[in-house]
């Protein structure tokens, strides 16, 4: 009953696109599978390209409108490289109660970005999150991908001006989860 | 599996764990992790290890002891030993406490009968903190799915509903629609296909008690999907949870893969012929898609935009299929209900809010954490004895439920039961569970501004009112905080508040204005303040200086 899916091949050589294609794989190149298979190509390199949204709206069998429309409606993902290192500071009430705007300023004071710019060496990205769910730890900010709690402005400028000082990765492009 | 082969495994777990003299536990869920739980859990096993204790000893991972702000957290001997804000140079001073008694530093010892653990009564939360959620085997052996085998092995369908009708159990979500009357509209809905949605999508800011469930104890919510899904007669079931708890999902998975391979999900479950498989879905980011009919929008791969109802998602939802959404915390009630009875249920509680409610307490207030309590209990009681009060010895200024739906609750109704109705007298909804104290550090025209700020970004703009009024609402909100709105400004407010709770389509919409009104009604003279003599009372906003962006 299920037409066969279009034999497409990804943008690029990159082995990376065999997990975009198990994932693909693994719900029957489905059009429901859409978010699933963003969520995994995000997770594989770190953001959608145009070239990988087509790649998945051609495989899925999906209008490139409808993958463009559904990856810029949901906040989770992201068409921007990120830095090599990410600061993503919680803005939920709790947080907010207890100074989350304050380190919001804190970071554009220390490295000159607001949430959701990379400063311009590509070393730091600033973001918010509605709620990661850590209120008991309020204000809390994760720097690359690990929970810190408790944060003042002090001890999160300290930490940006690390991130800004450490020497590049050689990697171009890192895996966020 | 069969009902035997449940109760082998219950009884070998029990057993291999009374060969020890002693149980440490270490809290694993994500508040104390964040705060080097696995390290100290790393550290304590060496420690054991080192003296030779393996025999009489075991350290074991759970979920969450509830007061995460004094996180990581470590207990033993049946919580008779607490302690808080450990560090892993601590395991040495612990396993000596533990063992042999010797006294251990004052800073890290917890007063086990605190008012925050004794105050409380726990159904959803009763194997937080007790088991490891990644052991399948500890759920069985605190009598995990032995309401699943019951249900299907000894009544029908409509059996289960009444006795889910009977306990009173109104949904956990946040609206409190009765869970037996939803149920029944499910199981009588037409069609040979039928779905079973989990709405883990948890997205109120300051609420986390669904995250808690799902690490500290995800078969149970597996367990009361199954006994939905065999009640309504669903084969299919779905976890609709937020890409924003990593540790959640994969909880969630494993605790899956785990029931797969045990025969609890899946085909022939119990040997009979009932079949139940479940799949997680991550959500991406959008506080509409916990309205249902956007969820459904959401599973099926595209926007998530709500739909008017009817058809509710009971007749028509997913695929058009009848379809089931309850949310987390409701399922975990399930399993009690059935293995306790619907009657033991509903004497627990108020007269139309029956059981428990887990609440994530946090914001200004000495405990912060994840408490449950029964329905009717007073907001005073929450805050002042379980809560500790309010740091530093600050006055209380209100507290705020149901996020950005709810409103805020002023002292002069700090003794009110909290129940469904009761809250929604004062102009609050009880919401999904998040409580949020402020004191007087927290201008409430910022508060309103705050929150008209989330929903104006995250109205998914289907909807003129929501969308167009949303934005309104916060410009004017955002002048009053900059000392720049005048009379008129006010009238306006007013005038759109009602417009767009009247017309929206879904319920973010209908309840955006909610924390505006509440602090309209309750605090007018802070509005006065701002409006008349330019100043904030509470020192918060600063009309000369341009306030800092914090949407994303």
């Amino acid at each position: 009953m299920l037409p066969t899916p279009k034999t497409v091949s990804p943008p690029s050589d990159d082995k990376r696109w065999k997990i975009v294609d198990g994932m693909m794989r693994r719900h029957g190149h489905e059009p429901y599978a859409l978010i699933e298979v963003l969520h995994t190509v995000q997770e594989t390199f770190g953001f959608l390209t145009d070239d990988a949204m087509k790649y998945v709206a051609t495989s899925l069998r999906v209008p490139f409108s409808k993958v463009y429309g559904v990856a810029t409606f949901y906040h989770f993902f992201t068409m921007k490289p990120p830095g090599r290192h990410t600061c993503v500071i919680c803005t939920g009430t709790a947080c907010y109660i207890k100074g989350a705007p304050t380190l919001v300023n804190a970071v554009r004071e220390e490295a000159g970005i607001k949430p959701g710019e990379t400063t311009a060496d590509g070393q730091l990205s600033l973001l918010t999150a509605r709620c990661l769910g850590s209120c008991g730890l309020a204000p809390a900010v994760v720097f690359d991908g690990q929970v810190a709690g408790k944060i003042n402005t002090e001890s999160i400028k300290k930490r940006v001006r690390a991130h800004l000082e450490s020497a590049p990765k050689p990697e171009a492009v890192e895996v966020h989860k | 599996m069969n009902q035997d082969d449940l109760a082998s495994i219950a009884a070998q777990t029990k057993q291999s764990d009374n060969r020890y003299d002693h149980v440490v536990k270490v809290c694993v869920a994500a508040g104390c992790l964040s705060a080097n739980a696995e390290q100290v859990k790393t550290q304590l096993e060496s420690e054991i290890k080192q003296r030779g204790l393996e025999t009489c000893c075991k350290v074991k991972g759970v979920g969450c002891m509830g007061l995460c702000a004094a996180g990581p957290l470590v207990s033993a001997d049946a919580n008779e030993k607490m302690f808080q804000s450990v560090t892993p140079t601590d395991a040495a001073a612990i396993i000596d406490n533990v063992v042999d008694n010797k006294p251990a530093p004052a800073n890290i010892v917890m007063d086990s009968k605190l008012d925050f653990f004794a105050g409380q009564k726990k159904i959803v939360l009763e194997n937080s903190g007790e088991i490891d959620p990644e052991r399948i085997e500890d759920y069985i052996a605190s009598d995990g799915y032995e309401a699943l085998f019951h249900v299907i092995t000894k009544l029908k369908p409509l059996g289960v509903i009444e006795q889910i009708t009977k306990s009173g159990l109104r949904g956990r979500g946040g609206a409190g629609f009765p869970t037996g009357l939803k149920w029944t509209t499910v199981y009588k809905a037409g069609g040979t296909r039928k779905f079973v949605i989990c709405n883990a999508d948890e997205g109120d800011p300051g609420a986390f008690m669904d995250r808690a469930v799902l690490e500290s104890d995800p078969h149970r919510v597996l367990e009361g999907m199954a006994i939905a899904a065999y009640a309504v007669g669903a084969s299919k079931g779905f976890i609709y949870c937020r890409a924003e708890y990593p540790l959640a999902v994969r909880r969630l998975r494993i605790a899956i893969r785990q029931a797969e391979n045990n025969g609890l999900l899946g085909m022939n479950i119990g040997d009979t012929h009932f079949d139940f498989k479940i799949e997680v879905r991550l959500g991406a980011g959008a506080f509409v898609c916990g309205e249902e009919t956007a969820l459904i929008a959401s599973i099926e791969g595209g926007r998530g935009t709500p739909r008017p109802r009817p058809p509710f998602p009971a007749q028509e939802g997913l695929w058009h299929s009848p379809t089931l959404i309850n949310n987390v915390e409701t399922f975990a009630n399930i399993a009690p209900i059935i293995r306790r009875g619907g009657e033991w249920f509903s004497t627990i509680g108020t007269e139309k809010s029956k059981g428990t409610k887990v609440f994530a307490l946090a914001g200004r207030v000495n405990n912060t954490g994840l408490i449950e309590v029964p329905m009717g209990m007073t907001l005073r009681e929450i805050i002042f004895k379980l809560g500790g009060g309010i740091p530093e010895g600050r006055l209380f200024k209100a507290v705020q439920s149901g996020g950005p739906s709810g409103g805020c609750v002023p002292e002069q109704y700090l003794d009110i039961p909290v129940d469904y109705d009761s809250l929604a007298a004062v102009g609050s909804i009880m919401g999904s569970g998040g409580l949020i104290v402020m004191d007087d550090t927290s201008c409430m025209v910022d508060v309103a501004r705050f929150f008209m700020d989330f929903c104006m970004s995250e109205s998914c703009g289907k909807c003129v009112p929501c969308r167009v009024g949303t934005t309104q609402m916060h410009n004017i909100l955002e002048r009053i905080t900059e000392g720049k709105a005048g009379a008129q400004d006010m009238e306006l407010l007013q005038r759109l508040t009602g417009m767009v709770k009247a017309t929206s389509l879904c319920g973010l919409g209908q309840t955006a204005p909610n924390p505006t009104l509440t602090t309209l009604r309750y605090f007018m003279d802070e509005y006065r303040a701002h409006i008349e003599e330019g100043r904030c009372p509470a020192g918060v906003c600063h009309p000369a200086k341009v306030e800092a962006e914090v949407s994303a």
